[in-house]
């Protein structure tokens, strides 16, 4: 059942994550990928809201949701390519720009949505 | 043109690769999400396999996050340089199984977790470690598989 719950997650969330990065690139013309940072940062904005919730959140949600869907969602290896792509065309600001920026706003995603729910519901 | 100056950014989508930009047919979303499925399937065994005890350096995403990053550089190489690659085999391989594979949400929560009293060593350990760890595995992946190829 927790496979089951996984896959069909993160079916969802890997073709979100595609029609996102595709629908930020289409709206500007920036080297800078700001596709990959949005999906990353949102959901390490709903993971941090879902362990923020604790308890109150059942398993079955914390899977489908939080292992499958956030986990698709997001994605590191494009993150760490794209850092690559960036440094071999010497876009040096855009490819250290990239590392901090996603992990500060990713970090701070997480640990923002964290207290809000834990201060709700906990 | 040096090929490492025509491939994309952005291994995922780029709309600066022409063939990419009327890319979102019906088939090459399901490639995406049964591929997606498939990679957060091994990313959870991965879990399964190496679970870690609260306060402790998570193993399992730190394995799959870096494994993940060598193989989206040896992939992407073979697609763009090495391979005229069928139109599915980027979205099922590379945005699917290992953007569904590796996972940044959990890294960032699980940072958060760590940065409690006697685990804040840790938790800069993992965030730098996956990130310089991540970082060399897909400049390893791409150039050993460029040094093989061309």
């Amino acid at each position: 059942m927790t496979a089951v719950l996984v896959f069909l997650g993160a079916a969802v969330g890997a073709p979100l994550r595609y029609l996102t990065d595709r629908l930020v690139q289409s709206r500007h013309d920036s080297l800078f990928p700001w596709g990959t940072l949005s999906v990353n940062v949102a959901g390490s904005l709903v993971l941090g809201a879902l362990a923020g919730a604790g308890t109150a959140v059942p398993h079955t949600v914390l899977t489908l949701v939080g292992t499958g869907f956030c986990g698709a969602l997001t994605t590191y290896s494009t993150f760490s390519y794209e850092t690559l792509r960036l440094a071999e065309q010497k876009a040096w600001f855009y490819a250290v720009m990239n590392v901090v920026v996603t992990v500060v706003a990713g970090l701070g995603a997480a640990v923002l949505a964290f207290g809000t729910t834990s201060a709700l519901l906990g | 043109m040096p090929a490492s100056m025509t491939e994309p950014i952005d291994s995922d989508v780029d709309l600066r690769v022409p063939a990419q930009r009327g890319e979102p047919a019906l088939p090459v979303l399901g490639a995406i999400a049964l591929g997606g499925g498939l990679g957060a399937l091994a990313r959870y065994g991965l879990t399964v396999a190496l679970p870690t005890p609260a306060g402790h350096f998570p193993l399992a995403t730190f394995v799959t996050n870096v494994s993940g990053c060598l193989l989206i550089g040896v992939l992407m190489v073979l697609v763009t340089e090495a391979w005229t690659a069928h139109r599915l085999v980027r979205p099922f391989l590379g945005v699917g199984v290992l953007g569904g594979y590796t996972t940044y949400s959990t890294y960032a929560v699980e940072i958060h977790g760590l940065l409690r009293p006697g685990t804040v060593g840790v938790a800069f350990l993992y965030l730098a470690g996956t990130l310089v760890c991540a970082l060399f595995a897909v400049l390893a992946g791409v150039r050993v598989t460029r040094w093989i190829v061309t």
